[in-house]
């Protein structure tokens, strides 16, 4: 239990919408996150201690906190998340640090150029709480890295009960996790079927069911 | 049944209710008469409640998003999502006063600042589950994708209307949670939800 709580992950969240920032903070938080917000790319190269250079020769400064994961919004002003995905993956220093997209538009395209990129997932915004679920695995990648096994013995490698059940999760990028809520990146129309059913469901509230705990 | 000794009375002196009675019994009774009476109030808030948010679904002011919202909230942080909602709101405001700015002058309309409000305005109500509020901003993409002044002047008018609509079911929606907390009751967290009450008012009706 002490150890859980000392290796909690820190996640910086990249995103220029005020609303989004508090949004994205507090599904972090749900999922026992520590959590950074900024507003723009060039705050979080500052917060991570990289300086933003065109010069490939350019110091680059230790990292300053050690970030986990960084999440970002597609969409920003300046400095777009596309962009800061590419600083971060050509930076020796922070390459490691898996990058989520989150983009409020369903661009095949786009989707497929960020995760050729590097960036370990794309969310359709809004981003749900289950979409979080998903972030763990790539966040204990990073710790296992970090605590000295190579990369290729992590599926070998004998892992505690907890961590042998994050492993499972580690599933390709195109197969859905949640048998509820099917979210695939590509059919936003599918997922708007799905929401209609939800709510139509949900128009029929059984009270007859109702029980009044006394 | 209750007979005579049992009967209690209660007084309310300096604010702070005192229970009066010959023995124990009648003032368990008279404590579990009063613990009903609170739980049927609460039962009926409760209630009322459920229904008026079921009603804002099946109306289409709200969505499933807005169900997520909701999970987001616990004792921690009590006001989530009325805070969201607060910050919402306040978008929908600055972004209508901006984008009506720019659609002012028929000869010089700036769509890409149209456009932009848009966007935001479509992304904000999509975090919050504000379903009708969005879908006019799907039209209000389109009108604006082929520069139509006037169909834009349109959904600006009905993407203020819509919010402001929303604000004040939301508004009623957050009193009636207000009271449930102040009549001693959980607020129902389940969709569909049941009747839920706090621990400690968990009154026995044995009598």
């Amino acid at each position: 239990m002490g150890m859980v709580r000392e290796s909690q992950f820190h996640v910086l969240a990249v995103d220029d919408s005020h609303l989004d920032r508090k949004m994205i903070e507090r599904l972090l938080q749900k999922s026992s996150c520590q959590v950074t917000t900024v507003d723009s790319g060039s705050k979080a190269l500052e917060f991570l201690g990289l300086r933003e250079s065109n010069d490939q020769n350019a110091l680059e400064t230790h990292q300053e906190v050690e970030i986990n994961l960084i999440i970002t919004d597609y969409c920003m002003p300046g400095m777009t998340g596309y962009d800061l995905l590419k600083k971060v993956k050509e930076s020796v220093a922070f390459r490691s640090i898996p990058v989520v997209i989150m983009s409020s538009e369903n661009v095949p395209a786009r989707i497929s150029r960020c995760l050729e990129e590097g960036a370990e997932e794309f969310f359709l915004k809004p981003v749900k709480l289950a979409d979080v679920t998903k972030l763990k695995p790539h966040m204990m990648k990073t710790k296992l890295k970090k605590e000295g096994e190579k990369p290729s013995e992590e599926e070998n490698a004998t892992l505690k009960p907890e961590e042998s059940l994050v492993v499972e999760m580690i599933l390709p990028l195109n197969q859905e996790l949640e048998l509820e809520q099917k979210e695939p990146m590509l059919s936003s129309n599918k997922r708007k079927a799905m929401e209609e059913v939800i709510s139509a469901d949900r128009s029929r509230p059984k009270y007859n069911d109702i029980t009044t705990s006394v | 049944l209750m007979t005579a000794k049992s009967l209690a009375s209660k007084e309310t002196v300096n604010g702070r209710c005192w229970f009066y009675s010959d023995d124990d019994d009648g003032i368990s009774v008279y404590l579990n008469r009063e613990l009903h009476a609170m739980n049927t109030v609460v039962a009926q808030l409760q209630t009322q409640f459920q229904d008026y948010l079921v009603s804002l679904y099946q109306q289409g002011f709200l969505d499933n998003q807005f169900t997520e919202l909701r999970k987001l909230q616990d004792e921690g942080t009590p006001d989530f999502v009325a805070e969201v909602v607060s910050l919402f709101f306040d978008d929908c405001s600055k972004l209508i006063n901006s984008m009506s700015r720019s659609l002012e002058r028929p000869e010089n309309v700036d769509f890409k600042q149209v456009d932009s409000g848009v966007h935001q305005l479509k992304g904000s109500s999509s975090s919050v589950g504000a379903r009708r509020v969005k879908n006019v901003c799907i039209s209000f993409k389109e009108c604006c994708d082929v520069q139509n002044r006037e169909g834009c002047l349109r959904c600006l008018q009905q993407v203020d209307y819509e919010y402001k609509m929303l604000k004040t079911k939301l508004q009623d929606l957050f009193n009636l949670e207000k009271q449930i907390v102040q009549a001693g009751g959980a607020i129902p967290q389940h969709f569909p939800s049941y009747t839920i009450l706090r621990p400690d008012i968990r009154p026995c009706l044995d009598a």
